[in-house]
């Protein structure tokens, strides 16, 4: 069966095909609340806030180093797509990460679209200045909810590093500049095995107590599956407010879209019990289930704990599900395929993204 | 809960929230493994009898409570299993596990019942237009084709299992009625079949898609008796099926290493792996039977043979450390 089977010559086109039924394409309509109801899954967000990562996390995890020129292009391609969050670059010491080492040049050359923000990653005070000499407008922040991840990863304690982003934290408040918080391995640790979700939930809330504005919650190694992340969830929302949080999925054993659809559909009904009395029921409104999710386009960067094995999810395939599920994220599917399919000729690498490769295959 | 309700009153006119909430998953998932037949029919290479038939006796020994084995369709139209008869009186029958084969028409049944076939199945579509491409009739004709396939198994006791292609989209008709789904489903249904696989046959599926169509089909067969058939290609595949799962489907097809590509998106992937659903479904607390490393060895052992890299994410991650 190596031939083509003629049947596939009379086939619509993927892309007349998927078009056509607005699986992919335009954003899509938030549905309408009459239409049928018991047909829609409850409990979900109407809007999804996607955080692409790509450019750092993604690039930063590809053994080949990744000329400026393209890195900024890429950017450029992917602010056009309407996604309004991209991670830009990191401010860590080259020396570490040979990747970044360009971060101050592109962080001054890409284009700044009017909406979109660029944050960039902080390890440390000295990060932070140098990012908002480069013209950083937004920073993030990396713990763990590992000891021995932390200690391998950045060589120092969970305290340690939480002292050194509070040094972060209280320069970025004097200068208005917003923080986010990450949280890495919060469904498993390659040192340490399961990840206790208590632990997940103590160090977010160290780290948005010290006042980042969103926590995302790394599945590191990409163990979990919808049962872990439910449960870590669960323990979280009671330190956090739903609003303020975020899933971080590696599709490392392929879960990464059943634990973020679980993570969009989780009982929010946990998180209202902790808001103090009285207030509005409007706060209803954006009360169904996590609403920002971190992906990165083409699926970029592999594990470094696993060889070969994936890393990111696919930005595509976020998109693809979120609008099958009529959930409203702004972003243009087909631009970021195209930006996918830009990063992919250029690192000479095949896509991650299982959407990209049924779209570009025929 | 009800406290919490008494203490905030307009907590009753919030949206319902969907059971997933609950957390009401079934506690035991019936995994229907279709590598030897589904996954290997869509692979380029043929594949050796012998080696057919070590795969299926090494999927035997994982715990997999059904595989299945064959199908006895005309050698012309699919080469690769046109060992069908070598390979089911070649493999171990393990007890406690069925294998059974797909038979299109009559012709098909009796030479699969005396090869020695003890479960058969066969493959109704929710398109027309498909229907008309995949088996050259309408979907009435293949029905009644399969009409003729019950009676004789209802003659000889033997189970026959139904399957219904394209229920979340059609290559050539594009979007498919969940209504068209629970009809040709409760057609089969009300023929004798003992169980209806809903396959997502190009995976286009997405986990509103799949709920709307569930919806329907539940509404006109038994949710016991529904299983899901879902493909891989735009990585939907299992968040398709926990959807499936959290709606209380028991029953969910697969294939070892993800064998089967698509044939409708030149190197698109197909059948999800069965590995990457058993870790989840083990991962939700949930009992399948079946031993993943003893499954992963079957999926090397295959991917080896056919000279090609597993499909399976869990397989990839596990394999290199």
């Amino acid at each position: 069966m190596g031939t083509v089977p003629s049947a596939l010559k009379h086939c619509l086109s993927y892309q007349h095909l998927l078009k056509e039924q607005l699986w992919i394409g335009e954003p899509a309509a938030p549905p309408s609340p009459h239409a049928g109801e018991e047909f829609q899954i409850s409990g979900l967000p109407e809007y999804v806030k996607i955080v692409e990562v790509g450019p750092r996390d993604g690039l930063q995890n590809e053994k080949v180093t990744v000329p400026t020129d393209i890195k900024i292009e890429l950017i450029n391609r992917l602010s056009k797509a309407g996604l309004s969050v991209i991670e830009a670059t990191s401010f860590v010491s080259s020396k570490w990460v040979p990747q970044m080492a360009d971060h101050t040049e592109v962080m001054r050359r890409i284009e700044r679209h009017p909406g979109v923000r660029y944050p960039v990653l902080t390890p440390n005070l000295q990060g932070f200045h140098s990012a908002i000499a480069a013209g950083a407008t937004e920073v993030s922040v990396f713990g763990a909810a590992s000891e021995s991840f932390s200690k391998m990863n950045i060589n120092c304690s969970i305290e340690e590093s939480i002292e050194k982003f509070e040094e972060v934290t209280k320069s970025a408040r004097n200068m208005n500049i917003p923080v986010r918080g990450y949280v890495s391995c919060a469904l498993g640790c390659p040192y340490e095995g399961n990840i206790i979700p208590a632990k997940v939930a103590n160090v977010s809330k160290q780290l948005y107590s010290m006042g980042c504005y969103e926590i995302s919650l790394g599945d590191t190694i990409g163990v979990g599956t919808p049962g872990s992340m439910k449960k870590m969830l669960e323990a979280v929302m009671k330190e956090i407010p739903l609003s303020a949080l975020a899933v971080h999925c590696h599709d490392t054993y392929g879960q990464a879209l059943a634990n973020i659809l679980t993570a969009i559909q989780v009982d929010s009904i946990l998180s209202l019990l902790t808001l103090p009395l009285p207030f509005n029921s409007d706060v209803l409104e954006d009360k169904m289930g996590v609403g920002v999710v971190d992906s990165a386009v083409a699926g970029l960067g592999g594990c470094p704990y696993a060889k070969g094995a994936t890393g990111n999810v696919a930005t595509e395939d976020v998109i693809y599900m979120l609008n099958g599920l009529g959930i409203n994220t702004g972003v243009n599917l087909y631009k970021v395929m195209e930006a996918g399919n830009f990063i992919c000729t250029a690192l000479n690498k095949k896509t991650n993204s299982k959407v990209a490769q049924a779209s570009f295959s025929v | 809960m009800a406290a919490a309700k008494r203490a905030l009153p307009w907590l009753a006119s919030l949206r319902p929230i969907s059971s997933a909430a609950a957390g009401s998953f079934p506690k035991q998932v019936k995994i229907v493994e279709v590598g030897p037949r589904d996954g290997l029919q869509n692979e380029k290479n043929i594949v050796p009898t012998q080696v057919k038939i070590s795969l299926i006796n090494m999927l035997s020994e994982t715990g997999l409570p059904v595989i299945e084995a064959t199908s006895f369709v005309s050698p012309k139209w699919v080469p690769q299993m046109a060992d069908h008869t070598e390979v089911l009186q070649g493999i171990q029958k393990f007890p406690g596990v069925s294998y059974p084969v797909l038979t299109p028409n009559l012709k098909g049944f009796q030479a699969a019942l005396a090869a020695g076939a003890k479960e058969v199945s066969i493959f109704g579509a929710a398109s027309e237009l498909f229907t008309k491409k995949n088996i050259n009739c309408s979907i009435e004709e293949s029905l009644q084709k399969f009409s003729e396939v019950m009676h004789a198994a209802r003659a000889s006791s033997i189970p026959v299992r139904g399957y219904v292609s394209c229920v979340l989209g059609c290559p050539y008709e594009g979007k498919i009625a969940p209504a068209k789904v629970a009809e040709v489903s409760k057609k089969m249904y009300s023929m004798g079949c003992y169980e209806i696989s809903l396959g997502d046959t190009i995976g286009v599926g997405t986990p509103g898609s799949m709920k709307e169509m569930l919806s329907a089909v539940m509404k006109e067969v038994p949710l016991g008796a529904l299983a899901v058939h879902c493909h891989d290609t735009y990585g939907q595949a299992l968040a398709n099926t926990l959807v499936a799962l959290q709606m209380g489907v028991s029953v969910v097809d697969s294939s070892v290493a993800g064998l089967g590509g698509c044939p409708y998106a030149q190197g698109a992937s197909g059948n999800v792996a069965t590995e990457d659903l058993v870790y989840m479904l083990h991962g939700l607390g949930i009992h399948t039977g079946v031993d993943l490393p003893k499954l992963m060895e079957a999926g090397v052992f295959i991917c080896k043979v056919l000279n090609r890299k597993t499909s399976s994410k869990v397989a990839q991650a596990s394999c290199r450390l």
